[in-house]
């Protein structure tokens, strides 16, 4: 039914950015298949949401170029722009829901907006999402309303509510609890398996990223540390590789290990 | 000598951020009165719009103007006692009300209680992502946002115009029957033989332009607050640009009635 594009869904070229001349992406690339889990994971701050504004064009690199299907996001018109984010889902790492509109009607923006569907249709396609993550109760809450948790989840429901080929996922299990965070892991797989999405997913937890991505790309400092799938970086030898996994500071020996030394010394 | 340290490169910066501003704001301009197709939404939006620049503002509209009417009457009874033209009174109530005052006090109250607030609007959705969200939607956040409140200043404003010289009219009028035993007949009679088809067309042009510009700076830098300086500085940076959007929009107001009226008079 879909005619999916045989182009590369996502694609980085050396991508360099700086925020008023601090450096924060160091010539990252990277490629993602078609139907492919991609994981970017990193410490905090290490530029991860930098770098997804930079693949959706909302921000404009320095040097290097992001690609689309194709497509050089940072040199297309406003309405090719438009054209091409039809076919993709955003959940951002704070929600970034429309705070004057309700829950429901945030997720059937996209809807209402880009669809000559009937209001019963609409009812029933939001509702399958609302169902499909467990927000059927707070529906009619506004989203000053929600915890943390179910803002992220309401993003994503936004997110898939067209059934994009390519979702972009910000964060999903940060503030959720272990039992909904991998509900929300299992639902992306699902989201893959059923509806051939494409997913690029934004994560700090390394778990989820061994549990259902079929490529890693480690960012650390704004630069790329590796890329490769899961199994290869669980091999991988590389010092920062496996202090990430091993979730263990890099540096011994520097004051904060002495202190925190001592304090558990004095236990 | 390179570097911005001279007096001469900090001015030059100021004067080309100030240009590079208001290019921005020029472009921002184009693309919301940029002609589209109207759907039934955008209608809704219009509307709700609509309500919150229009109706909400008629109660505080309509006291000012009654008040401003009644003054206008005291003050003119004063002058034109003295020169014995005491029947002129409505008259001069009118004409300064549907000329000058109405138009211009309209906006102000306007831009005061509407464009402090969909200023901060903007600026909240825009630190908050919520516009990049829309964008990312396929969703141009001009025309979901901007066009629809930008719209309800430019109807709304000289609509309260419309009822301020109304409501003047008529607080001008009580003024000068109880205090003054000024009949109705040459009160009216006044107002309708002194003003002119051309006297209504300088009120109606006078506060579209009003309602135009001052939802044009005050949508603007909210919706640009991540392009000027104020961008990283949270809160208090959304809290200093409505006050800006309110004193530059206030001002520009004063400013293009003067040359409005140099134009028409
Ligand atoms: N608008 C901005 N202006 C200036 N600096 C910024 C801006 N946005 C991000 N940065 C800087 O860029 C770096 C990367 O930020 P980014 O938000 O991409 O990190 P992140 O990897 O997403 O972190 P987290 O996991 O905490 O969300 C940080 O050092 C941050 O200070
Ligand atoms: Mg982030």
């Amino acid at each position: 039914m879909r005619s999916f594009d045989t182009a590369v869904p996502v694609e980085a070229r050396a991508i360099c950015a700086e925020f008023q001349g601090r450096q924060v992406l160091r010539d990252v690339s990277l490629s993602v298949g078609r139907r492919e889990i991609f994981a970017i994971i990193g410490p905090s701050g290490s530029g991860k949401t930098t770098l997804l504004r930079h693949l959706l064009g909302l921000a404009r690199p320095r040097q290097g170029s992001a690609f689309v299907f194709g497509h050089p996001v940072a040199e297309l018109s406003r309405h090719e722009l438009a054209g091409l984010r039809r076919r993709i889902g955003v959940a951002f790492q704070g929600g970034a829901l429309l705070n004057s509109l309700s829950v429901v009607q945030n997720i059937e923006l996209p809807l209402k907006q880009h669809t000559r569907l009937d209001a019963a249709t609409i009812r029933i396609m939001t509702h399958i999402k609302l169902e499909l993550l467990g927000l059927l109760d707070i529906d009619a809450l506004m989203p000053a309303q929600l915890s943390g948790g179910m803002l992220k989840r309401a993003s994503l429901a936004r997110a898939v509510i067209m059934d994009p080929e390519l979702l972009f996922v910000d964060e999903p299990s940060s503030g959720l609890d272990p039992v909904n965070a991998a509900a929300l892991d299992d639902l992306l797989v699902e989201l893959r398996d059923s509806l051939g999405m494409t997913i690029v997913v934004i994560t700090h937890a390394m778990e989820t990223a061994l549990n259902i991505a079929d490529k890693i790309l480690l960012l650390d400092s704004g630069e790329v540390v590796t890329v490769g799938t899961p199994t290869e970086l669980l091999q991988s030898r590389d010092a920062r590789v496996q202090s990430m996994l091993q979730r263990r500071p890099v540096r011994a020996g520097s004051a904060a290990d002495d202190y925190l030394n001592r304090l558990t010394a004095g236990t | 000598m390179r570097g911005g340290h001279l007096p001469t490169h900090r001015l030059g910066r100021i004067g080309l951020d100030i240009l590079a501003g208001t290019g921005r704001m020029g472009i921002l301009l184009v693309q919301i009165v940029r002609p589209a197709p109207t759907t039934p939404h955008g209608l809704a939006r219009l509307l709700h719009q609509l309500r919150f620049v229009g109706s909400r503002s008629m109660l505080v509209i309509n006291v000012a103007a009654l008040f401003v009417g009644m003054v206008l009457a005291l003050q003119f009874h004063d002058t034109l006692v003295r020169f014995g033209s005491i029947t002129l009174l409505g008259s001069a109530v009118g004409l300064s009300l549907v000329r000058e005052l109405a138009p211009v006090l309209t906006a102000l109250i306007v831009i005061g209680r509407a464009g402090s607030a969909v200023c901060a609007e903007m600026a909240i959705m825009r630190t908050d992502s919520q516009i990049d969200a829309l964008e990312c939607m396929a969703i141009d956040a001009r025309r979901y946002l901007l066009w629809p409140r930008f719209m309800a200043f430019l109807i709304a404003v000289p609509l309260l115009t419309a009822m301020f010289d109304v409501v003047g009219i008529v607080g001008g009028y009580c003024v000068a029957t109880a205090n003054f035993d000024l009949g109705a007949a040459t009160y009216f009679t006044g107002i309708t033989e002194n003003m002119t088809g051309h006297d209504l067309q300088m009120g109606i042009v006078k506060s579209a332009c009003f309602g135009a510009l001052s939802a044009w700076i005050c949508l603007g830098q909210g919706f640009l607050i991540h392009r000027g300086p104020l961008a990283y500085s949270g809160s208090e940076g959304v809290s200093q640009t409505t006050t800006s959007a309110v004193v530059t929009s206030s001002l520009v107001v004063l400013f293009a009635d003067y040359i409005l009226s140099s134009l028409m008079l």
